[in-house]
Parts: C-alpha cells; structure tokens; sequence
C-alpha cells in the first residue's frame, strides 16, 4: 500500500462519493471538495461537469452569481458541499455563530452563504469539516443555518448523504434523521470517534475502514488534479503537494 | 461645465461619493465582480452614515471599513469574509457594539430579491429556509402555501423586493457614451435593474461605442441605468479586479493586522483614506 496523506484520503472519498453525478460545484474556501470534484471528473470518462468557485478554467458559469442557485432549483445540480461552524446530530448547520443571544453572538462566523436553500435543493450534499471535536459536532446547533431533513412533507429534494471529517466518514439516514459511522480513518478508531462527537450517532458493531486511494489515484492525484486546483487554491497545493509545487508546475 | 459621457455625467470621485445621502441604501457586489474600493474610500472620506448595505450576496474589506468608520447602519447579507487574509474585526466589533442592524440571509434569497426589484415585483419566492433561523429572524420574509398546489401542503417563502438607491460598483471600462462593460458579471445588471442609478467607477473611459457590436453589447450594461461615472484606475485595490489585477496580498495582510482594534484601522485609515485625497 503506498503512503498517503490526510488530505489525500479526503479527497480520494469525496471523488467516491461523487460517482455517478453529471453536475458538482464546491464553494468559497473549499480546496479538498474542489480537488475531489476535479478528480471524480478526471475519473467520470467525460460524464461529469465540475464548477469551482473562484476559478476561471474550471467554472463554466456566465449568467452572474444567481446562475450556480437557479442550476440548484431546476435540479441539475447534483452535488455540493457545505460546512459548519456547528453541526448537529439532526444535521442542522450553524454557519452565523456560537454562543450569547444571536445576533450579537459571542463567537460570529462569515455568514449563511448559500447554504439556507442548496441544502435544500441538491440531492446529494456532502458535509464536510476537517476539525472532529465536541465544539464544532454538537448536540444541538446554537443558530440554524440551513435546517436537516424534516420529513415534514414540504418541498425538500435535497439534503446531506453524510459529514465527512478528519477522522470518518458518517453516513445520514434520511428516515431516521441520524448520522450512522460508516467507516472510520486508517490511523483511526471507533472510540476516538465517539470521544470527540458531541451527537449521539448509530454505529455497527463493526465499522470499516475509509477506503484508502490506490497507487494509480495518487499519481493523478499528485499530478493532473494538483495542478487543476493549484490555479484556485496555490496555498492548498503548496502545502499538500510540495513535490509538485517544487517542480514549478 | 459637467464632462459628460453621454448623458452621463463623469466626475470626480469626491463628487460621486456627495451623491449618496446618510441613510441611502446602497447595492454591492462580490470581490469577483468588481468592488468600487476607490469610491469606498472616498465615502468614508465624506463621513457618511447610517447607509443601509446590501451586499450581493456577499461582502469583505468593502463592508469591514464601511463598518470600522462608521458609515453603516443596517448591513443586509449572505456573509462577511475576508477570506484568507483573516477576520472582519471592524464589521465584528461594530455587530457586538450594536452599531448597525444586522439582516442576514442567504445567497440565492439576495439574488431573488434584488431580480423582483428588477422586475418592477412586489416579492419573489425561494425555495429552502424553511426551520431555519434565518426566516425566524427576518420578520419581513413570509411564508405562504403555494396557491397552485392542490394536492399537498406546499408552504415556501416570500422576499419582499430589494430596491436600493444606488448600485455602486467598478467595472474595466466605459465607453464614450456611459454604456459600462460588465462581461459575465451579470449581477451588476441585476443590481442596477433593482437600483434607482448606478454610480460607477471604471479603470478608464474609452472612445469606443459598446453597443456597435453583438460581440460586446452582450457584456455591457446599458447607460440609461448609469448615474455617475468616476475614472479610478486600480480603483478596486486592494481587491481585485477579474482576471486584471490580482488581490494585494501584501497590503490586505496589513489591513486585517491593523484592523485588529479601533486605533489600528483609525491609523490605517490616517495614511490610506484620508492622505489618499489627492492622489485619487
């Protein structure tokens, strides 16, 4: 098995989460979704069409910033990725703040962004936070951004397929509005898990590993994929794949 | 006498700033479309207050100084980042302070609202929000059933038109008759749509008609909708400008460090705000 980074097995899940979609865009500050996008795509043989926020080679909107929402409302936006300052076992997101009486919070986020109706819209919705502690993976969030599925019968083709971490991989069941640990990282265990969860979650009595990527992923990965997103997110590549930004691609 | 391009008056940046009252609500768009941060400076420089903001969907630096001088008194967005280069400590303070009401809401519903606006509509609805904190507290958006849904409840959301006094933004060019090049940026369009004017500022005026041709006609946004143009070259710096000129790395690192407290960004202010009168 070859060695891999973090951020390598991140973007290697995102791109298997992805399969089978025509049409995936990422967000503002999002360099993992947007290379697992790119990579799902470089994967898809053509199939899919990948839009990246912030880029110009890899962003084939031209009808001004609503176009990426009205794609969303019409349906063809298969899959996004969102965040959350807090999220919760119900998979409600804060992206506002934290604590005190809203809105002069004690802690205060950017803002919303689209969040309060993508997450509505697109059918396959990822979450996804790097940090995996009991501040960020709440009981209950302290703002509702964007609310997790109701199955209250209103209007809702969208939602999240699960909240991907650092640590795991947790898959939401949208009959029980509850996360369920589908795979734990390599280097990683169940009770870290748990211990570092604020929410209750279902969990089996024995739970894979996250699927590590092969050698031939990691050469794309570390190449073709690197150089795409580099040209939105030089830092993120400067960081994650010094080889190739050493050779001065 | 006036220069005119056009119809359109072309100032100075001073002057273009005195058309905006205290109280004026004021459309801006995104640091990718094109931020009129020349103009900002000049606003500040004017001492307005009270400005209601509405950021379209979303703002940084541009509101962050607005904020830190205290020109605001009603931000209405869907965030406030300044990305990489840190935290908005001016638009936080100012929030925590009290300072301004604070009207968040999400990109898509901006959008909306800003094309009913555009339309000459009361209202737009938006899918989503519903159990949101957002809807609960944005008590000037309503929910209804769907009327033409019969078979099932289909309860969903309506925004009231967003219609701002002015649209404020900078744009590469002009041309000789106050026709802007705006490109794909068509949130301009729609932001000047839902505005009473568009006060502009552009990197240059150039003697060419935008409207000679297919080709460019496409990417303008016509004059009627223009009430001021201001020449600014560079003037979204330290923001960038699409693919013309790039963020200013070096100089927003300062800022978000001096932005850090009340004397710091008053400092910043002294030595790029103030003292930049003459050279803009």
């Amino acid at each position: 098995m070859s060695a891999f980074s973090r951020q390598e097995l991140l973007i290697n899940t995102i791109a298997r989460l992805l399969q089978g979609c025509r049409l995936v865009a990422t967000g503002a500050s999002s360099p993992i979704p947007g290379a697992g996008a790119l990579l799902a795509r470089a994967q898809s043989g053509g199939r899919m069409r990948v839009n990246v926020l912030g880029s110009v080679r890899n962003d084939f909107l031209c009808d001004g910033g609503v176009e990426l929402f009205d794609l969303a409302g019409q349906g063809r936006l298969d899959a996004f990725f969102l965040g959350g300052g807090q999220i919760d076992g119900q998979a409600n997101i804060n992206l506002v703040g934290a604590g005190g009486a809203y809105p002069q919070t004690d802690v205060r986020w950017p803002g919303s962004f689209g969040s309060g109706s993508l997450y509505y819209l697109v059918p396959r919705v990822i979450l996804f936070r790097e940090e995996h502690t009991r501040r960020v993976l709440v009981p209950k969030v302290d703002f509702i951004s964007s609310a997790g599925p109701q199955n209250d019968g209103t209007y809702r083709p969208g939602g999240p397929i699960g909240l991907l971490t650092n640590l795991c991989w947790f898959a939401f069941d949208r009959e029980q509005c509850r996360f369920r640990l589908e795979s734990v990282h390599p280097g990683h265990t169940v009770e870290e898990v748990r211990d570092n969860t604020g929410f209750d979650f279902d969990c089996p009595a024995t739970v894979p590993a996250t699927a590590a990527p092969d050698a031939e992923t990691l050469a794309l990965m570390r190449t073709r994929i690197a150089r795409d997103i580099a040209e939105t997110y030089p830092r993120f590549v400067a960081q994650v794949f010094p080889d190739l930004a050493a050779a001065g691609d | 006498m006036t220069r005119l391009a056009g119809q359109v008056p072309v100032s100075s940046l001073d002057q273009l700033a005195a058309e905006i009252p205290n109280g004026a609500k004021i459309a801006v768009p995104p640091d990718y479309s094109g931020v009129a941060m020349a103009l900002t400076r000049a606003m500040i420089r004017r001492g307005l207050r009270d400005l209601h903001v509405v950021c379209v969907p979303i703002s940084g630096l541009q509101v962050d100084m607005l904020a830190g001088a205290g020109c605001i008194g009603t931000v209405e967005t869907s965030a406030i980042t300044l990305g990489e280069y840190g935290t908005a400590h001016r638009f936080q303070a100012g929030l925590k302070a009290r300072q301004f009401r604070m009207m968040d809401a999400t990109c898509p519903a901006v959008h909306a609202a800003i094309q009913a606006a555009g339309k000459g509509l009361p209202f737009m609805p938006l899918r989503g929000l519903l159990g949101t904190d957002l809807l609960k507290n944005r008590p000037d958006w309503q929910v209804i059933d769907n009327p033409f849904e019969t078979e099932r409840r289909d309860p969903i959301v309506l925004l009231p038109a967003i219609k701002p006094d002015f649209a404020v933004f900078h744009a590469p060019f002009a041309d000789r008759n106050g026709n802007v090049f705006i490109g794909r940026r068509r949130e301009l369009v729609a932001m000047a749509h839902a505005s009473t004017a568009s006060l502009v500022t552009v990197e240059e005026i150039r003697d060419i008609d935008l409207l000679a041709s297919e080709e460019s006609a496409a990417g303008t946004l016509t004059a009627a909708y223009i009430g001021g143009i201001a020449e600014a070259p560079r003037g979204a710096w330290p923001i960038k400008l699409w693919d013309i000129y790039d963020y200013d790395e070096a100089h927003l690192k300062l800022y978000g460090e001096m932005a850090r407290t009340p004397e710091g960004f008053a400092r910043y202010c002294d030595e790029f705000v103030h003292e930049q009168k003459a050279a803009e």
